[in-house]
């Protein structure tokens, strides 16, 4: 398959995958305890598809599959990269095999570290500031927006207690320390 | 030179890219502590004392911070009033603390009114945050959608202007310990810096600090800054000017008491201390000259790199205006050229790099 085309269809999968999951009431372990909110993260995490994107693979005989090493500690530094390709006619987006580097219109964005290491992850950041980062489309709800593919419209269906569900997940990872690169403007914007 | 199909091209791309990030920002829900019973209306939050000839209500004063925010041109008036008898507690000059039922709104216009924006405390004590979108002949303004206005107006550079969200409106008015922003001690003092960017003399029927103290309507203000004027000490007026804009342009957020105190950048200009008697830098050069940025660009480390903008990762940002870079972050489309010029010329020209000195 053509390699663009697979890309497109991952990009088509995870936004349906996401709206799939916000058109629907979610099944699942409740959130009514601290071990049942990290539960409930760790399903809503799987269900929605984070590990798309911001887990780091490994490449077998069965394709790309997570890392379980790194967990979801997205775009792994030390992996450098050419520039994207240009887009093509009705082609505008491309990534790398590991879903974890995304070009288009927007530039170049790689994935977040999503770890709670205090340096490179989301150790320094509060339940607050995740929660207003998906409420709001912005860094911390207050920084930078979230480029393509972070499916942020879908994901502002989640109930504040899914939320803090995932976000319960997320501080029970092992943190990694992998700092990921800040996203690139496209080629002559300022 | 770019052939004319690239040009075209690239006019394409910069419209996809705009328009997929925008798909990106919702409304989002606001936090229920800040959804509370808000004036319909511009004219029911009592400003005017009549509407339709813009008489301002009895109480209502006007005001002008010396280092005001960049906000793409727009001209701006703004106003405060405060609940008969009471005072702003001003002897912490750093954060001043407002009455309940303290209101304050800031008009927003290119050419004609587009947006006030409108800031409440209640007898809760609880901020509540609004605007009120101008019809087009002035006849009204009811508040706007809590989500906010895609192309309300626009700007002189043909850029398009936005009323903010609820939830913008947080980003900024929950930076930090102060929610009331551009009125202040510095902002307000007369000693105003005649080389703020953007800046001014006091206009008609605004009051500076040493009037508003006058008035009983600020107390409690330090010895020191009731005797002398507050002004930022900086090595050059050009300095003077830069820390003031990062001020008013940058503190918001970057402080050392809001939620990214963390980042360990702090651009507020503090009156804590007697500034012209300190011997440290402040901090607004502590925390950025020659400091590691988190933001590191390809060929920029440094937050400011002495003698070399080029290399300064606060220059480069406040000099774009693309998603994944720009600062602010929110709130502007339009680069603010003469401040990223001036921050580029200070950088180069006053700040010395270490191997030189």
């Amino acid at each position: 398959m053509d390699r663009r085309l697979s890309m497109s269809l991952a990009v088509l999968c995870l936004a349906g995958a996401a709206v799939a999951y916000s058109a629907a009431q979610p099944t699942g372990p409740s959130a009514d305890s601290q071990d049942a909110r990290v539960a409930r993260g760790r399903y809503l995490v799987n269900a929605v598809g984070c590990v798309d994107c911001h887990a780091p693979k490994e490449f077998g005989p069965a394709g790309p599959v997570p890392d379980a090493a790194r967990s979801l500690s997205g775009h792994r530094q030390e992996l450098a990269l050419p520039p994207a390709p240009a887009a093509s006619g009705p082609w505008i987006a491309s990534t790398t095999g590991e879903l974890t580097a995304w070009s288009g219109p927007w530039g170049t964005s790689f994935a977040a570290n999503l770890t709670p290491d205090v340096e490179t992850g989301l150790g320094s950041w509060s339940e607050e500031e995740f929660v207003a980062t998906i409420r709001t489309g912005r860094t911390r709800g207050r920084g930078r927006e979230l480029l393509p593919p972070m499916p942020i419209p879908a994901f502002q269906h989640f109930s504040d207690a899914d939320l803090r569900a995932i976000w319960a997940y997320l501080r029970s990872l092992p943190p990694v320390s992998n700092r990921v690169p800040q996203p690139l403007p496209p080629p002559g914007a300022n | 030179m770019l052939s004319r199909e690239r040009a075209a091209g690239g006019a394409l791309t910069l419209a996809l890219a705009i328009g997929m990030v925008a798909l990106l920002i919702g409304c989002g829900r606001a936090p229920a502590a800040e959804s509370g019973t808000l004036p319909p209306t511009l004219a029911a939050t009592g400003l005017y004392s009549d509407f339709a000839a813009r008489t301002l209500a009895d109480g209502v004063i006007a005001f002008s911070p010396q280092y005001p925010l960049w906000t793409d041109g727009a001209t701006k008036r703004r106003w405060i009033a405060l609940p008969p008898g009471t005072s702003i507690d001003a002897s912490d000059p750093d954060h001043w603390r407002f009455p309940p039922g303290t209101r304050l709104w800031k008009e927003f216009a290119f050419e004609r009114p587009i947006e006030t924006r409108y800031l409440e405390l209640g007898t809760d004590g609880e901020w509540r945050f609004a605007s009120y979108q101008w019809a087009a002949d002035g006849s009204a303004a009811p508040l706007a959608p809590e989500c906010g206005v895609r192309g309300a107006a626009t700007t002189p550079d043909g850029v398009r202007f936005d009323v903010p969200s609820r939830l913008d409106c947080l980003a900024c008015h929950r930076g930090g310990a102060d929610v009331v922003l551009g009125f202040g001690a510095l902002q307000l003092s007369g000693d105003r810096d005649p080389l703020a960017l953007h800046g001014g003399p006091l206009p008609d029927g605004a009051l500076d600090l040493a009037e508003l103290v006058r008035r009983g309507l600020v107390r409690g203000l330090p010895e020191w800054l009731l005797a002398t004027p507050p002004r930022i000490a900086a090595a050059s007026p050009r300095e003077r000017a830069v820390l003031g804009y990062l001020h008013g342009n940058c503190a918001a957020c970057h402080n050392a008491s809001g939620p990214l105190a963390g980042l360990g950048m702090d651009l507020a200009a503090s009156l804590r201390e007697d500034a012209t008697k300190r011997a440290a830098p402040p901090a607004a050069l502590s925390t950025t000259v020659g400091v590691e940025s988190r933001f590191a660009l390809q060929d920029a480390s440094l937050r400011i790199a002495p003698g070399a903008p080029e290399q300064s990762v606060l220059a480069r940002r406040i000099a774009s205006r693309h998603a994944a870079q720009q600062m602010p972050p929110l709130g502007t489309r339009v680069v603010d050229s003469h401040a990223s010029q001036t921050i580029a010329e200070w950088i180069r020209a006053d700040l010395v790099p270490a191997a030189s000195r």
